[in-house]
């Protein structure tokens, strides 16, 4: 057993693997000291990873000034430096990375690449105390139904195509909906969500424990152009549609591992409709249902650290050398001695 | 329950996420009926929707089987508002209990038959998509029946044949280790002897495949 740090080890987490620029503070117990962040908004259509990559460099100094005065700790007091390694959008990751190496070397301490999924869930537990769930982790690059088995995160069931998230952005672009800060795609079209009444049949795409959304997502489009109903009624009967499969392939996991626990994280998580469909599965399987609060939902610097910190209290880093970016690592290649330590 | 049940003699056999099998009495015939009940989470519309699907679905796919020469319970009623499908008991028994049971030579062609009836499957664009040795019935005459059929599909891609064979094998390694390997070996020899060597040979190669993308990797029987 690598040696116990004391409590006043802080780690720096670094998070760029999309949209978002994060860093964070965390202390080795496990305390989020500040979590700073600044997305990229584009004018118009989905992320342009170049683009993206720019922002990300340009706001990257403001962030992470804004994350150590937050927590009120000095970089000299920085004992690790944990960076989001993939899987993301290659542009983006690169820049994360650049500033993690840079400080890593400057402050002379070690630096631990981390898996953005593996964040996920890990963050996910730390919030909810939960201590082997299943996860159900939803964002807008990401589907995954997993649980912990044999040393790694084992994927259950994923998307086959587009993730969750982003059937919702692109319908919700494609039907002319605007997103705001503080309101993204997706809350706008869980408001809306609301009001709808009429349930339009959309195709269910559910592929053994697998999903598919993109046929989901080309229909909802079609539904609402021929006048099939009011948007408020295709946001409606497209969340439904959706959660609906998510929540089935959910339920299929954890009746065949009998986890105590279900996990809802990622940035859809946030969806209040999402949260009560899987707690009724929850429920009916005598599984504690746990959803990752709000402010750690999406893409952040915290769940970086958290799990920067984990990795390295079971002896793992990465040195400068071989901290390359790996832009599709998969969730089950990483191995998490950390989770049997317990 | 309509249609003349007798409901003294109802036992759930296996209580699955999607649906749950009974073992009942149908007009005096020992007969499964498989019930896919409601989903408290889905909205009533959506949810009679899927469940009048998949009860559609699944004997029609099940009768696709039985032209392509593969044997599958002989299906007595379909009803498709309740979501109900009472097929016969098929008495044997699972291959799962069998496989390690039985002499070498038997085992083999047993294998050999599994592989044939799979390769027929294939062939004929149906992917079972759950093949366990438990949804196989051996029967006192030596026929093996195919069972389950709850997530099957068609299709004549790579793919999913792959994975279909993928799961075989995953299961002969954690259920039937001792001899799993020789097992795997006569199910793709009977499988050739459906398909052909060319496409056995894709089919491998895919298997292969799918073992080193490393996923799938968890158990799931």
């Amino acid at each position: 057993m690598p040696k116990k740090k004391p409590s006043h080890s802080y780690c720096l987490g670094i998070e760029s693997t999309a949209d978002d620029f994060g860093a964070a503070v965390v202390s080795f117990d496990g305390k989020v000291l500040s979590n700073a962040n600044d997305a990229y908004l584009p004018k118009e259509g989905g992320i342009h990873p170049r683009e993206a990559a720019r922002h990300h460099a340009e706001v990257s100094e403001k962030v992470l000034a804004e994350a150590f005065e937050t927590a009120s700790v000095k970089p000299r007091e920085i004992s690790l430096v944990a960076f989001s390694q993939g899987p993301g959008l290659g542009p983006c990751l690169r820049t994360g990375a650049t500033a993690a190496r840079a400080l890593a070397s400057y402050l002379a301490v070690p630096l631990v690449g981390v898996n953005h999924c593996v964040g996920h869930i890990e963050i996910g537990k730390l919030a909810t105390g939960a201590v082997d769930p299943v996860t159900l982790y939803v964002s807008g690059g990401n589907t995954i139904v997993s649980a912990f088995e044999a040393g790694k995160y084992r994927i259950f069931g994923e998307t086959l195509d587009i993730a969750m998230g982003n059937c919702l952005d692109v319908f919700a672009r494609a039907v002319g909906l605007q997103q705001r800060k503080g309101a993204p795609f997706g809350a706008v079209v869980e408001e809306l969500a609301r009001k709808g009444k009429k349930f339009v049949s959309l195709p269910y795409t559910v592929k053994g424990m697998d999903l598919s959304f993109s046929g989901l997502h080309t229909a909802a489009v079609n539904a609402f152009e021929s006048n099939k109903g009011t948007v408020e009624d295709i946001c409606y009967s497209l969340q439904e549609v959706a959660f609906s499969m998510l929540t089935e392939v959910t339920e299929r996991a954890l009746a065949h591992t009998q986890k105590p626990e279900v996990l809802l994280t990622g940035g859809v998580a946030a969806n209040k409709k999402l949260q009560s469909m899987l707690k009724v599965v929850a429920d009916e399987h005598g599984a504690r249902f746990c959803v990752v609060p709000l402010k750690l939902a999406a893409d952040n610097g915290a769940m970086i650290a958290w799990a920067g910190i984990l990795a390295y209290n079971s002896g793992i880093s990465t040195p400068i050398e071989k901290s390359f970016v790996n832009v599709k690592w998969r969730l089950e290649e990483v191995y998490a001695p950390w989770v049997e330590a317990k | 329950m309509r249609l003349g049940w007798r409901q003294n003699s109802v036992v759930l056999i296996k209580k699955g996420a999607e649906a749950s099998l009974y073992l009942e009495t149908w007009h005096d015939r020992k007969v499964i009926m498989k019930r896919r009940l409601p989903k408290k989470y889905r909205i009533p519309e959506l949810d009679n929707m899927i469940r009048s699907q998949r009860t559609t679905h699944e004997p029609h796919i099940m009768h696709k089987a039985k032209e392509a020469g593969v044997p599958t319970p002989t299906i007595l009623m379909v009803d498709v508002a309740d979501a109900n499908i009472v097929m016969e008991f098929v008495e044997g028994k699972q291959v799962k209990e069998v496989l390690d049971a039985v002499s070498k030579e038997e085992r083999l062609s047993l294998c050999r038959l599994i592989g044939k009836m799979i390769g027929r499957l294939h062939k004929n664009g149906i992917i079972h998509g759950d093949l366990t040795t438990s949804n196989m019935i051996l029967t006192p005459y030596g026929k093996v029946v195919f069972v389950d059929f709850g997530l099957s599909e068609r299709s004549v891609e790579l793919e999913p044949k792959g994975v279909d064979l993928h799961l075989m094998k995953r299961t002969l390694n954690s259920t039937h280790y001792k001899h799993a390997k020789e097992c795997f070996k006569a199910i793709m020899d009977g499988y050739a002897e459906s398909v052909g060597e060319k496409e056995t040979k894709q089919v491998t190669a895919k298997i292969r495949e799918i073992e080193k993308r490393g996923r799938y990797v968890a158990d799931r029987e």
